[in-house]
């Protein structure tokens, strides 16, 4: 097996294989000082060697972001979060450019070899030429490292982390970066833009499909560290690349803040496939420890005919609140959104899109299934709307609940907004439960509860499935399992 | 092989069974007949292990070991198989998918490996055409949008396929039309061993004119009424139920009799 897929695979196979990463790495962490002020922003821009426009960008989002309150309309019960008692950066001390392997701090490799990623370069030059996916491994906040750039350089397509991009290739960041989401946008989005850690970069010029499938995968390691990812990717005209994006995190007994930001640019006749398998600690039995997400991530079709897709699979966090959503701006522009989110435990999900329709002819699609097992809460929460000028605007949503046991919630918060009465929009929603009938069904077929339990909740999800990349399919069959895990019986 | 002595059982605390007993040896075929109401699906239920069936006093001996005790999947695993009268419909599982996790999950509780993809669509293929099923039905969601037949077809090919030592048929033939109750029948007829004892469940004699038994049981009121020979179905044919209490009257004093 070429290196990078082994390495893909067993990534895979640890996601999958329950949280039984539960180990932290002692490495010598640069943190800045706990707690945010304007000298932390300024800490973070000189740390990672930022010009001045960009500090300036983080100080005004800082400035804003100081005036602005926690939002408090989604479904989701938590202490309140001292923004004060946080670390705002924290990076592995040896990455202050590991020009090759001999440069990397042994422990941080290590901790790759636990989660099974083989770093060797000559291993991953071994397998460039088979290999279909490549990972940018973000070890905390800063990426360590980022395999198959020069193959992707020889099609044109930059792939990098976001701090390399602002060194690199200034004028598309300058031009892209908070031009989705703005620095004023929400309390969390604005957050990020003043102390955004790393994340990745992806730009497809014009006319180019994107050879492989673009993948990294997240790890929240130092204790106490907001992760605080910024991701941006832009398919120019005619573009098309398709981005997957897991996730890991260690065990923990204190929750910790994951407050991302994720832009999509589509421009004209362009097309991006977003994919997401997300399974972070989702606390105890208890409800104890477990990660609070509060993310961002909205694309733009701001191109004729351009084209996003965010599919998503919601397994973990202990509190996920998330919209990704399409502006469609472009005449003609489409905007697709598939998610499973699935609870259990003491796990709160408030989740969902927007699609929001600006141009004429645009059309979206909606569908989302949530499951909801334990004591979890489970709502989607979406909005679709038409402006004056979006004429032949077309929406359809379906949204499905499922529930299994009697002590967890569904909810559907839909909200539509037609301005123009030429708008088709068509909502669909079902909730039921697994009944006693069908898992017995399953027993007296010598299923296990958990595996009937499994069998049927992937049936339930099989429309949306259907829309991940290959790679991610069997492996989410499998995180579906093992998520309702003691939800029966 | 199988041994039920003085069954009763509850259900919703009402009392269906009422001291059931019945011994059915390994290779036989005995059918159990009987009016509505007279505890043939409690039975049927009871020996698969469903929930809500509650046992309050009898055994049940399968080869050697206590049925009762067993989870639902471990009797399958041990061999005991309801082909249900109403099957189960679950969307967007595959039937393909539905009945290979199945055998697997059977083959693993026994201690053989799992079927490779190749054996077990050979394995699939040839079972289902003995049934006249047609592989596009399997790649349908299991038992959605099936007609009567369909899904009791499927039933005998799932029995055919889990290889059970004992078959429980729970009105197998109900809603078939001739043709139809033939196929199955000949399906169950092509199971049958002299290591395999079946339980066929029915309403009418219709069924048992193609799956021939070797002991026919009437049930009434929750009890073995009359035991005979493949004749004695003929004969209720002729009388009806009437002797045995078409209805269930006076099952809600005898509760207290148990």
């Amino acid at each position: 097996m070429p290196a990078v897929q082994e390495t893909v695979a067993r990534v895979r196979e640890i996601d999958v294989d329950k949280y039984k990463y539960g180990f932290t790495t002692d490495i010598e962490s640069v943190r800045a000082p706990k707690g945010l002020n304007e000298e932390t922003v300024r800490f973070i821009s000189a740390k990672k060697g930022e010009p001045d426009w960009l500090l300036d960008w983080r100080l005004e989002a800082y400035r804003r972001w100081i005036t602005m309150q926690e939002p408090t309309w989604a479904n989701v019960v938590h202490p309140k979060i001292d923004f004060q008692d946080l670390y705002y950066y924290s990076a592995p001390k040896s990455t202050e450019g590991p020009k090759s392997l001999a440069d990397v701090d042994p422990e941080l490799l290590e901790t790759y070899a636990k989660l099974g990623i083989p770093l060797a370069e000559q291993k991953l030059l071994a397998g460039v030429k088979e290999s279909r996916v490549a990972v940018d491994a973000v070890f905390d906040s800063v990426s360590v490292v980022t395999t198959f750039k020069e193959e992707l350089a020889k099609a044109g397509v930059i792939f990098c982390s976001v701090s390399e991009a602002v060194k690199t290739h200034p004028e598309l960041v300058r031009k892209y970066l908070g031009s989705v989401v703005p620095i004023t946008d929400n309390f969390y989005a604005t957050l990020n833009s003043a102390v955004f850690s790393d994340g990745s970069f992806v730009y497809v010029p014009p006319g180019v499909r994107c050879p492989m499938e673009l993948s990294t995968y997240f790890r929240i390691n130092a204790e106490n560290t907001g992760q605080f990812e910024r991701t941006l990717i832009i398919a120019d005209k005619g573009a098309y690349v398709s981005y997957l994006e897991g996730c890991t995190a260690p065990m923990r007994d204190e929750n910790q803040l994951h407050a991302a930001v994720v832009e999509l640019v589509a421009l004209d006749d362009a097309e991006i496939k977003y994919s997401t398998v997300q399974n972070w600690y989702p606390g105890d039995k208890h409800g104890k420890g477990g990660i609070y997400n509060f993310v961002t991530k909205r694309g733009d079709c701001r191109g004729a005919r351009a084209k996003i897709s965010w599919t998503q699979v919601e397994t973990g966090s202990a509190i996920t609140w998330k919209y990704p959503s399409c502006i469609l701006r472009g005449d003609g522009s489409r905007g697709e959104f598939y998610s499973i989110a699935i609870s259990n435990g003491y796990q709160q999900v408030d989740s969902g899109t927007k699609m929001i329709h600006l141009g004429k002819d645009t059309s979206s699609r909606i569908i989302s299934k949530g499951i909801a097992a334990g004591h979890s809460n489970n709502t989607y929460r979406g909005l679709v709307s038409a402006h004056r000028r979006a004429s032949n605007a077309r929406n359809f949503t379906n949204c499905d609940s499922l529930l299994i046991g009697d002590k967890c919630g569904a909810h559907t918060v839909p909200y539509i907004e037609a301005k123009n009465a030429s708008a088709t929009f068509e909502h669909e929603a079902t909730t039921s439960k697994i009944s006693d009938d069908q898992l017995f069904y399953c027993l007296s077929r010598g299923l296990s509860a958990e595996e009937a339990v499994a069998l049927i909740v992937n049936g339930f999800v099989r429309d949306v499935l259907q829309h991940l990349p290959m790679e991610f399919m069997a492996e989410t069959q499998k995180l579906i399992g093992i998520s309702l895990e003691g939800s029966v019986g | 092989m199988l041994e039920i002595k003085n069954l009763h059982v509850n259900v919703d605390g009402r009392e269906i069974l009422k001291g059931l007993d019945l011994t059915l040896p390994a290779g036989e075929v005995h059918a159990i007949m009987g009016p509505n109401g007279s505890g043939k699906s409690t039975l049927a239920y009871v020996l698969a292990g469903k929930q809500d069936y509650e046992v309050t006093a009898g055994s049940v001996t399968w080869k050697g070991e206590d049925l009762l005790a067993m989870a639902p999947s471990e009797r399958a695993a041990a061999g005991v198989f309801l082909a249900f009268q109403y099957p189960m419909e679950i969307p967007g599982v595959a039937t393909m998918t539905f009945l290979r996790t199945a055998v697997n999950a059977v083959r693993k509780a026994r201690g053989e490996p799992e079927l490779s993809t190749p054996d077990f669509l050979r394995l699939v293929r040839e079972k289902a055409k003995l049934l006249k099923i047609d592989p596009e039905m399997l790649k349908r969601p299991l038992n959605v949008g099936f007609s009567g037949g369909e899904k009791k077809r499927n039933e005998i090919l799932q029995m055919a396929l889990l290889e059970p030592a004992l078959c429980v048929l729970d009105e197998t033939d109900s809603g078939l039309d001739i043709d139809a109750v033939r196929i199955v029948a000949e399906g169950v007829n092509a199971l049958r061993s002299p290591d395999r004892a079946m339980l066929v469940i029915t309403h009418y004699q219709r069924l048992l004119d193609y799956i021939v038994p070797d002991r026919v049981h009437v049930l009434s009121d929750g009890r073995v009424a009359r035991s005979g020979g493949a004749e004695l179905a003929l004969e209720l044919e002729e009388s009806g139920y009437a002797e045995f209490g078409e209805a269930t009257r006076g099952e809600a004093k005898s509760g207290a009799a148990a």
